[in-house]
């Protein structure tokens, strides 16, 4: 039996292939916007991945150290240590500010590691290039991402830095790009003030009635000190002993240092369902008008060109084919306009992703999922077309 | 009385109910024997198409007989339960445009019936060449609608109208778009098919030119038929 949908398409060829690449286009962008959502879930979750820890122990009651600011003594993960079952733990100071790279700024996430060398919780698990930090200061390694290479000078507030190694795929769960630093140089360049605004400060102290007490001459200095100095870091990171059950270690530190602690899954939960939640639900409604403009494109498409063979199928249902015939012509073509245009979007989505700022994470499940959705669509649409076809009276053949 | 070919009694149909009802065809009686070819004539709106989809099992006469090939199809009300496979079976149909399927080649639109009712597809092109070889444009096989001459379009859909050798072809002005030689060239094939193929054929027309071929007439004018000897020139 001939393939009366197949023939049309042959027959009507650049017709079908223009409406598909239009079609695909916008597919394209639907499958894009899948790549971005997977994207920030990925982005959020390198983070935790790659951290090395098991535990994130935070300020009490906050969702630290990525969702919400968190703050902690710095000597506290000493304490941490000496608990059942904590193999490793590591301070980590995590700041986002734009570092100067030539004559431009480049936005990044700066981490703060605790000296200790690979494999301490906090550290980049592996380089592309160059070597990891080994000098207490100014030293910096950096993602591949910032555009920054090994010996290139950085400038962190009022100091700079050499790139001395790179990274891959080390983003912050906002995707910005990473650098980490010495946990000391971190924490100096959280609250390092201009020149200016350190004069002012002393000159404040110095000259304020409070700190002028007869018979303590130093008191203006020690408090100077304390002001400038940072004794805090926003998270302590923890890895157990193989053989430990995470939640009875995590509940030790809860318990006894009165201290917030996440596991994995948690901080997982944290950063994907609520850091992310509001532009993952953004960007599914975006998902779902695309899905619905390219379902009405598809419907319109469809209607149009069953309504170019009005007389056609007048014909055919005269002559005696049967409905079910003329509804698979019109599915089948609705269904060939789908798998062209998802052909066009999904090779436009591949070449497309890596343009963008941000990462854009295609993977296999989802284009599946598309590709079925695609063709769930075109079924729908072509709903309307076979509608209207089945009403068309074999009479109309005949005048 | 013979019930092959094509049979009418008392065939009636009406628009509407009530006071509005509209009454197109009355007490019609028409026989067309196997290889006869009879003219339909009548001014517009003297319901020619009306009969014509009526004969053709495209709508239902409200009442009155249609025997076809010795099968009841519409019987006072009562109607052949699938109209749909007995057009396809047994009625061939050629109209004024020869509405060809624009995306199938000669040799497919032709084929495309047989294909419809079950036949394999060398087979069906093989019915399909054989007529068109008979029908002398064999050598637009291949060819799309768009490609073809008017006549050779016309004597395609005379091939599609003949591929599933129906008792009874319904031609509606098969002759409007052609000119006086084509006209009466498409007139002999009809009248040679017909023969050849024990086939009952009604030609719908108001051009002049081929009613002095019909051997017999039926004048439509307001519902009503009266039937009259034709000249019979054809041959």
């Amino acid at each position: 039996m001939i393939n009366l949908a197949a023939r049309d398409i042959l027959h009507n060829w650049g017709k079908f292939i223009f409406t598909g690449i239009g079609l695909g286009l916008l597919i394209g962008v639907t499958l894009t916007m899948a790549g971005v959502y997977r994207g920030l879930v990925d982005d959020g979750r390198i983070l935790i991945d790659t951290s090395g820890a098991d535990l994130w122990v935070v300020q009490q009651n906050t969702l630290g150290p990525y969702a919400e600011p968190s703050s902690l003594p710095d000597d506290l993960w000493r304490s941490i240590r000496t608990i059942p079952g904590v193999a490793q733990a590591a301070n980590v100071t995590y700041l986002t500010m734009q570092v100067r790279k030539k004559d431009e700024d480049v936005r990044v996430m700066v981490a703060g590691i605790a000296a200790g060398g690979p494999g301490t919780p906090g550290w980049p698990p592996h380089l592309v290039a160059g070597r990891q930090i080994t000098r207490g200061h100014y030293e910096a390694v950096a993602d591949i991402a910032t555009g920054f290479r090994p010996g290139d000078r950085l400038k962190i507030r009022r100091n700079h830095y050499t790139v001395v190694g790179l990274t891959r795929r080390m983003v912050s769960s906002s995707g910005d790009p990473m650098v980490f630093i010495s946990l000391k140089d971190a924490q100096e360049a959280q609250f390092l003030k201009d020149n200016d605004a350190i004069l002012m400060q002393r000159r404040r102290i110095r000259t304020d009635p409070a700190f002028s007490l007869p018979g303590k001459p130093d008191l203006p200095e020690a408090v100077i000190a304390l002001q400038t100095a940072n004794n805090y870091v926003n998270a302590i990171l923890v890895r157990i002993y193989p053989g430990f059950a995470l939640e009875e270690v995590a509940e030790s530190i809860r318990r006894w240092k009165r201290l917030t602690v996440y596991n994995r899954a948690q901080m997982e939960a944290i950063l994907v369902g609520k850091l992310i939640a509001t532009s993952a639900e953004q960007i599914g409604l975006f998902l779902i008008i695309l899905a619905i403009v390219s379902a009405a494109i598809v419907a319109f498409i469809i209607y149009t060109l069953t309504m170019d063979k009005i007389r056609e199928i007048a014909v055919l249902k005269l002559i005696g084919t049967r409905n079910r015939t003329i509804a698979g012509m019109i599915l089948q073509q609705s269904l060939i306009l789908g798998v062209i245009g998802f052909v066009v979007g999904k090779i436009s989505a591949t070449f497309a992703a890596p343009l963008f700022p941000k990462y854009v994470l295609l993977i296999p499940v989802d284009s599946i999922l598309g590709f079925l959705a695609v063709l769930a669509i075109c079924i729908l649409s072509s709903i309307v077309a076979i509608r209207m076809a089945l009403k068309i009276d074999p009479a109309e053949a005949i005048g | 009385m013979s019930n092959r070919g094509i049979r009418i009694e008392n065939l009636s149909k009406h628009f509407g109910k009530g006071d509005t009802a509209v009454l197109a065809l009355k007490n019609i009686n028409m026989q067309v024997a196997p290889g006869e070819v009879v003219g339909l004539i009548g001014p517009s709106g003297s319901g020619k198409s009306t009969l014509l989809k009526c004969l053709g099992a495209v709508i239902d006469p409200t009442s009155g007989r249609v025997v076809l090939d010795d099968e009841i199809i519409f019987d006072d009300g009562w109607k052949q339960h699938d109209l749909r496979a007995l057009r396809r079976d047994k009625i061939g149909f050629v109209f004024q445009a020869p509405y060809l399927i624009p995306f199938l080649d000669a040799t497919d639109n032709v084929a495309l019936l047989p294909m419809l009712a079950g036949m394999s597809d060398d087979e069906a092109r093989k019915h399909a060449m054989e007529l068109l070889t008979a029908l002398d444009v064999q050598h637009r096989a291949r060819a799309m609608p768009a490609q073809l001459s008017g006549g050779e379009q016309q004597r395609v859909a005379i091939a599609r109208g003949l591929v599933n050798r129906p008792p009874v072809i319904l031609a509606d002005e098969p002759t409007a778009p052609l000119d006086s030689q084509r006209t009466l060239a498409v007139i002999r094939i009809l009248n040679t098919m017909a023969r050849r193929f024990e086939t009952a054929v009604i030609v719908v027309t108001h051009d002049e030119k081929i009613i002095p071929t019909f051997k017999r007439i039926y004048h439509i004018r307001d519902g009503v038929t009266h039937e009259e000897a034709g000249e019979g020139r054809s041959d």
